[in-house]
């Protein structure tokens, strides 16, 4: 944690974003920045804002729209000594390069017992409510967390987002690292200037509770914790509010004991239900703790439909009164 | 390289024509009608960048500077044809038929947006780059195959190029002699990324010598040249000779769209003194008053037309009724599943039917 002597500033979690890569630019000479717009614009969210002034183009690259080609490109560079980190535009746009991900960045290890490895961080904006253009809404961090061989990082929040990407640009296999597009400047926190890290694989108690454990991610986080907080106002509920923050693996250890301390659980997220991440979360709680439980599991997601264009995306994603009712279901079984 | 691909052009900058043959078989009418069309997509896309700023629409996409390029080439298609338009190409299918209220929809986030006109074969546009490369040669090879003599005509930026699909697409339509024209606009950037940057090639054309396809390179802002070459190419497709790669060089004036800030990584400057040589319309006008066929009340009767139009398709868009979220479910699948039908439930069950 913060230590007092540690100077700190607030931040919005793109800047966080931006200060973790800084600080790994900085730190590691084999640290290098791949992608489309990335470089002289300083990336269409402004992501890699003044690092190309800084680093110049040999280390801040912009490519030629491809993202096979980016991420193709990133295991070579990352089989042969760098640490690339791949910014995808948009999460949605990331089906062309989803054969190199699959197919290479994944198993490279595996297939070649070790002898290459690909410690490749993949960076895309990603999530709906920011009523952007088709396709650049998509929640699919269910794809990722299906691949065996990369872990799959959410941040929520600017020191979160600056801890989790030291660590996985440190981390020697592949990481997804996803940024929620509606978190990049909607809250700021307080971020420690210089290096620091946070365990991938480790989920963050947002809000302790007796009643229900309510477990969630990305901009999901937001609206929870708003919702929760008018629900505990309006009934006798108390909530505990879980922000995972590392989708694959799964933080056992905090999901296990908060179930078993509450004996309910909802789990909110954006993405589609079916084939939902919520579901390895509905497993985990399932083999560890059955017999805790005093209720059904509750889930609340968008649905099994392609993420609207933005007239529609509010009904989209999942409301307060939704999540609320999820809850109050599990209170009331 | 770029010998073997001179720019094509009939007009020049100064309104000049520079190849008089080429005009045997154009009217001063239909040179005005190209200049209707040009003047009523620059005043919808104009209008779109300020709905834009008052929060009528969402973040859009401009054209402006690319209107010969998107409406020479659309013209030059028959009826029963299919275009494949990205993002930016809303001149195109605006000449091809969309409907103006549903452009506007489009931008407002409604899905009614992407749906053109009873009998307009007009593909939702392309988002994912180089996507619609593929649609497009898998439309003219099914029409191909059914024995009609439809053609596609599918747009793309010189940043599609890096793409696979753009590779794959033009090697089915080489392999396959598919009916297909590819209508490159390149336009300099691809968002922030110049054209050296995106390809070590000096022209798009060339690309296509390797798929051993016809494949030409015209000036994008001269309208008569896009017609002309993009008539020739529809009319080689027509005629079972293969598909043709066109590239239009062009020039679009404004940022690549209205979120994003262009003197980051271009001169603005420049981009406005290019007014002056290449803006499309304005060459048209120059070569009107040369024959005497410029008329400022022409002018003003066609702006005030062109208004109306624009005016009313707003007022349809503000007055459209809300979106139904039924839309949503309804067409996912032909029947919805029961995990859709569950959730269609539940949401009514908490949110209402409002
Ligand atoms: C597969 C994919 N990657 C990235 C993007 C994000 N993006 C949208 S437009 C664009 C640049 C396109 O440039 P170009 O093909 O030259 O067309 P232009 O916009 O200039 O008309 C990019 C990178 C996308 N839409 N699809």
């Amino acid at each position: 944690m913060v230590s007092p002597a540690v100077n700190t500033k607030k931040m919005t979690m793109i800047e966080g974003v931006r200060n973790a890569m800084d600080e790994m630019l900085k730190e590691n000479e084999d640290v290098i920045i791949l992608g489309e717009d990335i470089g002289v614009n300083g990336g269409v969210f402004r992501a890699t804002e003044g690092l190309h002034e800084k680093y110049g183009e040999e280390r801040i690259i912009d490519t030629p729209i491809s993202e096979s080609g980016i991420i193709g490109n990133s295991i070579g560079l990352a089989a042969n000594g760098f640490r690339p980190i791949a910014e995808i535009q948009f999460l949605g746009f990331i089906y062309p390069g989803f054969n190199q991900l699959m197919t290479h960045a994944t198993r490279l290890r595996q297939r070649s017992l070790g002898r290459f490895t690909v410690p490749l961080v993949v960076r895309a904006p990603y999530g709906a409510g920011v009523r952007a253009p088709e396709i650049h809404s998509d929640s699919v961090e269910s794809l990722f967390t299906h691949m065996p061989g990369i872990k799959v990082v959410v941040p929520s929040n600017a020191y979160d987002a600056k801890g989790l990407l030291i660590t996985s640009i440190d981390d020697p296999d592949p990481v997804m690292f996803l940024e929620p597009l509606r978190c990049y400047r909607s809250n700021r926190t307080e971020v420690p200037d210089g290096k620091y890290t946070i365990d991938i694989g480790r989920a963050s108690v947002l809000k302790q509770g007796d009643d229900i454990s309510v477990f969630t991610w990305g901009a999901m986080v937001m609206d929870t914790m708003k919702a929760i907080e008018k629900l505990e106002e309006e009934q006798n509920i108390s909530c505990e509010v879980i922000d995972l923050r590392t989708l694959y693996p799964l933080d056992k250890e905090t999901i296990t004991a908060s179930v078993q301390k509450t004996g309910r659980a909802a789990i909110v997220h954006e993405a589609p239900a079916t084939g939902g991440v919520s579901n390895d979360v509905i497993s985990l709680i399932n083999d560890t703790s059955f017999l805790y439980l005093r209720a059904p599991i509750q889930r609340v997601t968008g649905f099994d439909t392609p993420v609207p264009v933005y007239s529609l995306e509010q009904d989209y994603l999942p409301s307060a009164a939704k999540i609320k009712a999820a809850i109050v279901n599990a209170v009331n079984f | 390289m770029i010998e073997d691909f001179p720019m094509q052009q009939i007009i020049n900058e100064d309104g000049a024509i520079v190849d008089s043959d080429a005009m045997n078989d154009i009217s001063t009418e239909q040179v005005k009608s190209f200049y209707y069309q040009m003047l009523r997509a620059r005043m919808l896309d104009k209008k779109c960048v300020n709905l834009q700023r008052q929060g009528k629409i969402g973040t859009y996409v401009p054209y402006e500077g690319q209107e010969a390029a998107q409406i020479g080439s659309a013209v030059a298609l028959g009826e029963g044809d299919w275009i494949f338009p990205t993002y930016r190409d809303h001149a195109a299918t605006l000449t091809f038929g969309h409907s103006m209220r549903n452009l506007l929809l489009n931008w407002r986030g409604r899905p009614e947006g992407n749906v053109p006109p009873e009998g307009v074969n007009i593909f939702p546009p392309g988002i994912p780059i180089a996507s619609q490369l593929l649609h497009a040669t898998g439309a003219a090879w099914a029409e191909k195959k059914h024995g009609s003599d439809r053609v596609s005509l599918v747009y793309f930026g010189d940043g599609a190029t890096s793409e696979g699909d753009f590779h794959e697409a033009l090697n089915f339509g080489s392999v396959f002699n598919i009916p297909t024209v590819f209508f490159n606009q390149n336009n300099g950037y691809a968002i922030s990324v110049p054209m050296k940057r995106q390809m070590k090639t000096k022209t798009i054309a060339q690309k296509g010598l390797a798929y051993d396809m016809n494949c030409l390179r015209i000036d994008g802002n001269d309208v008569l040249a896009v017609y002309a070459a993009t008539k020739e190419s529809v009319d080689r497709a027509r005629a079972n000779q293969g598909p043709t790669l066109i590239e239009a060089v062009t020039w679009r004036y404004g940022a690549h769209t209205t979120a994003d800030d262009a003197s980051k990584y271009r001169d603005q400057n420049e981009s406005e003194t290019r007014r002056e040589t290449t803006d499309p319309l304005l060459r048209v006008q120059r070569y009107l008053q040369t024959q005497n066929a410029w008329n400022e009340d022409w002018l003003k009767t066609i702006e005030e037309d062109i208004t109306d139009e624009i005016e009313t398709a707003i007022a349809e868009m503000e007055a459209y009724p809300e979106p139904d979220l039924r839309q949503l479910f309804d067409y996912v699948y032909d029947r919805p599943t029961w995990t859709i039908q569950e959730q269609v439930n539940q949401h009514l069950a908490v949110q209402g039917e409002e």
